[in-house]
């Protein structure tokens, strides 16, 4: 059992992964694979969900130690549900990335996960924020994270447009998930993705038979 | 059992403590302190369409003092600002608070405390030292402003005994009920802030009594888009020209008096 946990730098269950946040005009598209393994060789779930919602409109996409990144969306979650209800008004992700990043940097530490906190709010829209390992916070159009993003750093970056449509944005996230899933040994599974605007949250779930396929494949 | 003392003709005190209550209701040291506040001397808040003004009669007790020294208008935030009357040290301990309330919020969810929710984060902490009898109420109460791009201009007060509310334009302190009258005159969703301190400023030469208190010095301070959402105190020239609209408008009244005598 030692050797499951040798190899990699994290103790226990973790979510070596792809995980990716795109803005387009009117809103924003998350994704992630499903894919939970320990030590690199065993995969624990083929399904596990990293896509959770902190707020009605807005969602944290998780990496690294699989109970750390839980215990502090649950942390995230329960503080900024607070915050809402006492300024009376939706959160912004401004103030949700916030939260996530004093909790990531005060027990810096102790935890190791990085966060990718996207959504959409009235002030200004839909956001993408990344909050690294150490508690740094960024606002970035999109953003990739995950041990799977460094296959496709090349691809997104020529890639990406700004302002694209709905449809031209899924496409771009898919085909992102499925280039990096196809490279990346911990990650895998199905592809998970949100699209969330100001009218609502929608998920797609896309099986791993019907991802994109490309030249070897 | 200090509920149980009897003054000399065998009343009962209930005034001795705030937490006590009296039998028909009222807690007594919350009442005085609010008597704190009558005592001082006027402030006022007055929302715009563009901004809010804030306006302080502030007594000069001794001509020793140094020009512009206790000030009553304090800063909060960038975006927010502070009039009070009463016991100015109590103000001064409680605008740290406030400052401290705004620092934090912007330190965990990255933006500018709203002032809705500074007012009633402030108005709890004064609430909470009218419940022991180990403490005093704050003997102050202060009037908020802010100005913001999404919200626009916010005004709120909050007096001792801890509750907060939101105006169009309000006033404290001994001329606080003149001061009012004065107030419901304007029309003040119409107004920028440049009319504004003008009319602020005619309003605090009003309410001062000549007879009682002597020289007073005017201490105007202002927060909305003409100063792109920061607050300070407002800039010498605007402060003369509204200070001699002020005098020009009494003078006006004056004479307009002795012409019907």
């Amino acid at each position: 059992m030692e050797r499951h946990y040798m190899d990699s730098k994290i103790k226990g269950v973790s979510t070596g992964t792809t995980i990716l946040a795109v803005t387009f005009n009117g809103g924003v598209i998350i994704g992630s694979d499903s894919r939970a393994s320990m030590g690199g060789n065993y995969v624990c779930s083929k399904t596990i969900n990293k896509l959770i919602q902190v707020h009605d409109r807005i969602f944290c996409c998780i990496a690294g130690s699989l109970a750390d990144a839980q215990a502090v969306t649950k942390t995230a979650k329960f503080q900024i549900s607070l915050h809402s209800i006492q300024m009376e008004s939706p959160p912004l992700v401004k103030a949700a990335a916030s939260v996530m990043k004093e909790l990531c940097y005060n027990n810096k530490e102790e935890l190791q996960a990085g966060f990718i906190t996207a959504g959409w709010d009235k002030k200004k829209g839909p956001q993408v924020y990344t909050v690294a390992l150490g508690g740094m916070l960024l606002s970035l159009p999109f953003t990739i994270g995950g041990s799977g993003s460094t296959y496709i750093y090349g691809y997104t970056d020529a890639k990406y447009k700004p302002d694209m449509s709905r449809e031209e944005c899924l496409q771009f996230a898919t085909n992102a998930l499925a280039l990096a899933m196809g490279r990346d040994n911990v990650s895998g599974g199905v592809a998970h993705l949100v699209v969330i605007t100001e009218g609502g949250v929608e998920h797609v779930v896309i099986p791993g038979d019907k991802l994109p396929k490309f030249h070897d494949e | 059992m200090r509920e149980g003392l009897k003054t000399q003709d065998g009343g009962i005190q209930y005034d001795l403590s705030a937490s006590t209550f009296s039998p028909d209701g009222r807690v007594f040291q919350v009442e005085y302190a609010m008597k704190a506040v009558e005592n001082s001397s006027t402030a006022i808040g007055i929302r715009c369409k563009d901004g809010v003004v804030f306006g302080v009669e502030k007594l000069v007790l001794s001509k020793l003092y140094e020009q512009g020294s206790n000030k009553r208008i304090f800063n909060v935030d960038r975006h927010v600002g502070m009039a009070v009357a009463g016991l100015l040290a109590d103000a001064r301990s409680l605008s740290e608070v406030a400052r401290e309330e705004a620092s934090n919020f912007r330190s965990n969810y990255g933006h500018n405390i709203p002032l809705k929710h500074l007012s009633e984060r402030v108005a709890m902490y004064v609430h909470a030292y009218t419940l022991y009898s180990a403490v005093r109420p704050f003997g102050c109460s202060f009037i908020l402003g802010s100005y913001d791009q999404d919200d626009g201009p916010q005004l709120y007060m909050v007096d001792p005994s801890g509750i907060s509310y939101g105006y169009w334009g309000c006033a404290i302190g001994k001329a606080k009920q003149a001061a009012k009258t004065e107030i419901e005159k304007l029309q003040m969703k119409d107004m920028t802030c440049r009319e504004l301190v003008k009319e602020v400023a005619k309003i605090i030469y009003i309410v001062h009594d000549e007879v009682k208190d002597k020289a007073f010095e005017l201490e105007l301070s202002w927060v909305g888009e003409v100063t792109n959402g920061k607050h300070e105190l407002v800039p010498k020239d605007v402060r003369e020209e509204a200070e001699k609209y002020a005098k020009d408008s009494l003078e006006e009244e004056d004479d307009s008096d002795e012409e019907n005598m």
